[in-house]
């Protein structure tokens, strides 16, 4: 076996400086693993819920509707709007445009300010656009 | 012996195949289901949006239609297999003893097939059978 190198393999949050850049890599991987098992279970959970009898959905709803349910709610449509923008970030980055610090850190910028955007237009939609359609 | 830096060893290098072993379709299978996520996910939170409600038999009313249905396991299909390949390489970023990684990996694929599963099998069972309301 080689002797493996010292330096640090990973991307290790207390060598990196933080700068927004930084943040939204960082971010793309929290939100999308804490999706992984926050949404994702809860929304199996929903389904199964829904498919086994009206008890189990009443169950799920007494959660989904309570003061904790609209916390979470809230805060994993902010993940994946999050998630969703540094992810077409990263798309746009494998064409290999968008990789000069300027234009990085401009389009890193627009990741955090258009989540908190599209996250109010969601829940002003899910609260005052019933009536739309 | 080839001059200048190599990554790769020559036999490595032959079958184009890196260091993963499997090339660039861990990466490749990313982002295609990065990008039907996009679709998928815009179309159910769109239906949120849309739902007049979230009870029990307008749940099931609305899982029953073919047009909904397919979505719906399309989008199992497309959500689950992105985060088992994220959550797969947040394991092999941060875990690196081999016996640790390969626990870790299949704990991984079994919550995934896992809650996918029940996630489809629910949406099917509301779709084709009689589901007890």
């Amino acid at each position: 076996m080689p002797q493996m190198a010292s330096r640090p393999l990973s991307p290790h949050l207390s060598i990196w400086k933080w700068r927004v850049h930084m943040a939204t890599s960082i971010f793309h991987r929290v939100t999308g693993n804490a999706m992984v098992f926050g949404a994702l279970t809860l929304f199996a959970w929903w389904l199964a819920a829904a498919a086994t009898s009206k008890e189990a959905y009443a169950t799920f709803m007494s959660v989904a509707g309570g003061p904790i349910g609209w916390i979470v709610w809230v805060g994993l449509s902010w993940m994946f709007f999050q998630h969703m923008l540094s992810g077409l970030r990263h798309l746009f980055m494998d064409t290999g445009r968008g990789l000069e610090i300027g234009i990085a850190k401009t389009t890193a910028t627009m990741v955090f300010v258009g989540a908190a955007i599209l996250t109010a237009i969601f829940w002003a939609l899910m609260i005052f656009g019933r009536g739309l359609v | 012996m080839a001059s200048g830096f190599n990554s790769a060893s020559d036999l490595k290098r032959v079958r184009g195949l890196g260091a993963s072993g499997t090339g660039v379709h861990h990466w490749w299978l990313q982002r295609v289901t990065a990008c039907s996520n996009f679709v998928l996910v815009a179309w159910f939170l769109a239906s949120l949006v849309l739902l007049p409600n979230y009870d029990h038999g307008t749940v099931l009313a609305w899982v029953a239609q073919p047009l909904v249905a397919v979505p719906l396991l399309l989008l199992i299909a497309s959500l689950f297999w992105h985060a088992r390949l994220g959550v797969q390489v947040l394991i092999e970023d941060y875990l690196h003893q081999e016996s640790q990684r390969l626990i870790a990996v299949l704990a991984l694929n079994f919550f995934i097939l896992g809650t996918g599963a029940i996630a489809a099998f629910s949406v099917l069972s509301i779709a084709l059978g009689d589901p007890r309301g």
